[in-house]
């Protein structure tokens, strides 16, 4: 097989996993880190010039290729500001030199498996991937070893397992229901041959089938009531891993919930998956919007956000139709950016205060001016005000709902509004106010942070035709 | 298909989910350490029996992955962790004996009736099966909610991933793939869930999931 962009996504992790795993330093390790991530990422973009044609296992169009660029973007982000993390923990002996080369092997696999379960033209295969990413997160979450941490990650490994398994039972219905129109064997699990001829499926098999995907991949998207890990594994967790949670692991979870919708539309005769979707994005929308006020911890805070968020995206692509699908994806690549911009920020945030108690921290705005701005935007744009790129998407949702159904527009609205005050509430105590805590200069890096929200806010004001072009062509794509 | 075929099939899915219930109300952690492994046992006997039925040679090494290593290696290396603990005293149950086994029997009318609904065009050893697959699955689930105890949790996870692979065999044709991931899948939970234990003693004295919901995040 002949070197491509889509080797290359999956090759250059790998190996790059393998190297950190037995190469000593902390500094070598990082710089290769971002290396392997850079390099991920130029194979990715290279995916818009020439692709290869998919294969049994294998598939890049025009829809993952949109993830698996937006995952390998924050993926490269991450690791940048992940070395000046990391250095931080290891300076204040928070993770010792083994930790860390664990960590940075672990940082790749997850890479990975991420780019894995997105390029997956197989549907055994892109569970494999999806298991394998939650395995290596359990593994990151629980890295530091305290009393949070572990239980973090044993909560966030029994709840992902069982997900997964419900998944994994989806998967075998499908097949099942495959197996009487295509045959027996490998072509019964192929994407682009199940979705030619899905049209003759059993409707009831694959109705059943959904509903199983649907509360698996549901769990690992973190929609409401199955996100019950999801605040833990953010909160405990080393912050990079929180900001690759929220920004990347939730949308591939959701990529792969797409592909099995894309699979139910082409049936006639089965149920439509958009009403079941834009209930549980409703119902993670208005709960987390709620749950919001209550925190008192500030990664904890940004966890709850991002149930949020997955939900209004799980609504906007339960709506469906061009314009929905179109709000749904770009609400999701702002989303991403944004919420690990924000982590970002935190991650600074609580290395110099020491502590991720919002009571505290306060006046962050004085004691460390460029830190307490950043995350002032990260909040403004995350909230959804204009001029920023989320305004732009959240206004798409809501009015291509107003024209559709508008009672379903109020129950939006009304989450929308509730989580705003929210996050201002508790940013007001964090950003302004008397200066709690040390003051003590920040060693932080924040390039990635400003670059991601230079990015939203550039989408906000002006987003290029060619990038809307692509959007609606790949909003097309999911019906 | 004769009918032997499937007289024998029947029997080790439907002995499964027998074992399954066995499971839930067993107290003392060896005990279902050794109901557990039966379950296996089970289930290996079940695989290699579709592996001859459907002619499929693959699966023998699928049966023989639940032998060997979901029915002796397994129980034999959590029985050494449990005894290195000291934690072979009584399970507590959160849920008692009859309501659990209440709820199991409610949960495989559940499965009985939605699979037999929608696969009347299926071939009927595979769609029994697949009502018995999820009736083994659910059974595992409510396994874990009943327990509170860790090594009780992992039991009924194993379980409920006996469930599924009995689905996946009796998926006539099923590509290799997803067996082996099964496998594999759950060797990775295996060593994973390994160390949880251990650093879970290390840092608690005990396995008691209870004991870890005190320090919860956000009580402080």
């Amino acid at each position: 097989m002949s070197f491509d962009g889509l080797t290359g996504i999956l090759v250059v992790p790998a190996i790059a996993a393998a190297l950190l795993a037995v190469l000593p330093g902390y500094r070598l390790t990082a710089r290769l880190n971002v290396l392997a991530t850079t390099l991920t990422l130029l194979c990715a973009l290279s995916l818009f010039f020439g692709r290869p044609p998919p294969g049994n296992y294998l598939l890049v169009d025009d829809l993952n290729g949109t993830f698996v660029v937006l995952t390998t973007f924050v993926g490269f982000t991450t690791s940048v500001f992940s070395s000046s993390y990391i250095g931080h923990e290891l300076e204040i002996g928070r993770l010792t030199p083994p930790f860390v080369r664990f960590y940075h092997a672990m940082y790749q696999v997850l890479m990975f498996a991420m780019n894995l379960a997105l390029v997956a033209n197989n549907i055994g295969l892109m569970w494999v991937a999806i298991e394998m990413a939650t395995l290596t997160t359990v593994l990151m979450v629980g890295i530091y070893r305290t009393h949070e941490a572990l239980e973090a990650a044993w909560k966030y490994f029994i709840l992902g397992s069982v997900g997964i398994a419900l998944a994994l039972f989806g998967t075998i219905l499908v097949y099942m229901a495959a197996r009487p129109v295509i045959g027996e064997g490998l072509g019964a699990m192929v994407w682009t041959v199940l979705v030619t001829r899905a049209g003759s499926f059993d409707p009831a098999l694959l109705d059943l089938a959904f509903v199983f995907l649907l509360l698996g991949y549901g769990t690992k998207v973190g929609l409401a009531p199955l996100h019950a890990w999801l605040p833990d594994a953010h909160a405990e967790g080393p912050t990079p891993i929180s900001a690759v949670l929220s920004g990347l692991l939730l949308n591939v979870a959701l990529y792969a919930l797409l592909r099995f919708k894309i699979l139910l539309a082409a049936n006639a005769a089965a149920l439509a998956p958009g009403p079941l979707m834009v209930t549980l994005g409703l119902l993670s929308l208005v709960f987390a919007a709620f749950m919001l006020y209550r925190r008192r911890d500030i990664k904890r805070l940004f966890a709850y956000s991002s149930i949020e968020h997955m939900g209004i995206i799980t609504f906007a692509f339960g709506m469906g139709g061009p314009l929905a699908n179109f709000a749904g994806l770009l609400h999701m690549t702002m989303h991403s950016l944004t919420k690990s911009a924000i982590f970002f920020a935190v991650g600074h945030v609580a290395q110099v205060k020491g502590t991720q108690r919002i009571a505290d921290m306060g006046g962050l705005t004085e004691t460390h001016p460029l830190l307490g701005w950043g995350l002032i935007l990260g909040v403004v744009a995350i909230a959804g005000l204009p001029p920023l790129g989320i305004f732009t998407s959240e206004f798409l949702v809501v009015s291509s709902t107003f024209a559709r159904q508008p009672w379903l527009a109020l129950i939006l609205v009304f989450g929308l509004v509730v989580g705003l005050a929210g996050l201002f509430l508790r940013l007001n105590s964090i950003a302004f106010g008397e200066p709690r805590g040390p003051s003590a200069k920040a060693k932080a890096s924040y390039v990635p942070m400003f670059a991601h929200l230079g990015l939203v806010l550039t989408a906000g004001i002006y987003m290029p035709p060619a990038l809307v072009a692509w959007f609606q062509n790949v909003a097309g794509l999911l019906g | 298909m004769s009918r032997l075929d499937f007289d024998v099939a029947h029997l080790l899915a439907g002995t499964l989910v027998l074992i399954s219930f066995l499971q839930l109300y067993q107290d003392r952690l060896y005990a279902l350490l050794n109901v557990y492994a039966a379950h296996a046992l089970t289930l290996a006997a079940s695989v290699a029996w579709q592996a001859f039925v459907q002619d499929a040679p693959h699966l023998y090494l699928t049966a023989a992955i639940a032998l060997v290593f979901k029915a002796i290696v397994i129980p034999v290396a959590l029985h050494r962790i449990i005894v290195k603990l000291g934690i072979h005293r009584e399970i507590e149950n959160v849920v008692g004996v009859g309501p659990a086994m209440l709820a199991g029997m409610g949960l495989v009318a559940l499965s009985m009736v939605v699979m037999l609904r929608v696969t009347h065009d299926a071939d009927p050893l595979a769609r029994e099966d697949l009502a018995f697959a999820l009736s083994v699955v659910l059974l595992g689930l409510l396994m874990m909610v009943t327990r509170r105890n860790a090594v009780g949790q992992v039991v009924g996870f194993m379980s409920l991933e006996n469930g599924l692979v009995l689905a996946a065999t009796g998926a006539k044709g099923m590509p290799l793939v997803v067996e082996i991931s099964i496998a594999f899948s759950i060797l990775i939970a295996f060593i994973v869930i390994g160390i949880f234990l251990f650093r879970i003693r290390e840092r608690f004295d005990t396995v008691d999931v209870q004991a870890l919901d005190r320090f919860r995040g956000e009580r402080r």
